[in-house]
């Protein structure tokens, strides 16, 4: 599976088995390519496969949420595991995104 | 024989170059050294995050190499510099509690307690989160930093494991 995948207006992220800094340009950089090619309103991060994120997690959202907000878009974090949830609780980024376990 | 064997002390140090391929190395070594402990799930990946977090810094603030890998995926973008720098990992098991030691001799920190405020970061622009020092802070029972500008940073971190006192109980 791709992944990244545009569904009607969203941008669906499939995220790897370990966001850290290694990948987090490989994700943001592709991500905005789609956000600013393809119109998309939503972004939907799809953390199925993920098992480990840390700070680089909070960096890639984020910064995804500033290009979209400004136009109505909102940001979704689906699958998300114990590890992952508490990350995004402790950032503060619960509050603007939707988590979706 | 295993529950003698995990009150004893325990060390180890690697010392690898600091490019970001070497971030989930780091974390992976140190979770793997801790498990003798027989930690629970949470207290690894507290640990892992907070190794993560150190190195992730050593290596983009310290030594200032910032790319990682690029959008091509697993391949280091055309013309990227690779500073050359190490970081060094040392660890130490004793009485349950895990004590990780994460250094570098990179550029330093000038103002340590504003580079500890949640949400500050130098490199804003490379999507960094700031939140770093806060997920060491929160993750482990102690954070000590220290560090001189010019000749590198250390950060200091330990955390009580409680499979520790379990096992000691058992005996």
């Amino acid at each position: 599976m791709e992944d990244f995948q545009i569904i009607d207006n969203c941008l669906m992220v499939r995220m790897p088995k370990e966001v850290d800094h290694h990948l987090a340009s490989y994700i943001s950089e592709n991500a905005d390519h789609y956000i600013m090619e393809d119109e998309v309103e939503h972004v939907v991060f799809d953390f199925e496969d993920t098992r480990f994120m840390d700070s680089s997690g909070i960096g890639i959202i984020m910064g995804r949420y500033r290009k979209i907000a400004c136009f109505g878009g909102r940001v979704y974090a689906i699958h998300v595991d114990r590890q992952i949830r508490r990350i995004l609780d402790l950032s503060g980024l619960n509050k603007i995104v939707e988590v979706i376990s | 024989m295993d529950m003698i064997a995990t009150r004893e002390r325990n060390e180890m140090e690697i010392c690898f170059d600091a490019v970001s391929v070497n971030e989930s190395f780091a974390r992976v070594a140190v979770a793997s050294f801790a498990s003798h402990l027989n930690p629970t799930m949470e207290e690894i990946s507290d640990i892992k995050t907070a190794v993560s977090e150190a190195v992730t810094n050593a290596i983009i603030h310290g030594y200032e190499n910032y790319e990682g890998y690029g959008k091509y995926g697993n391949s280091r973008p055309a013309g990227s510099v690779v500073h050359p720098g190490k970081v060094r990992l040392h660890c130490l098991m004793e009485d349950g509690i895990i004590h990780i030691e994460v250094a570098d001799q990179g550029k330093g920190i000038g103002d340590i307690a504003r580079a500890m405020e949640p949400l500050f970061t130098t490199k804003p622009e490379l999507g960094r989160s700031g939140m770093g020092f806060s997920f060491m802070e929160t993750f482990m029972d102690d954070l000590l930093v220290e560090s001189t500008p010019g000749q590198g940073t250390t950060v200091r971190m330990s955390k009580k494991l409680s499979a520790g006192a379990w096992i000691g109980g058992e005996e």
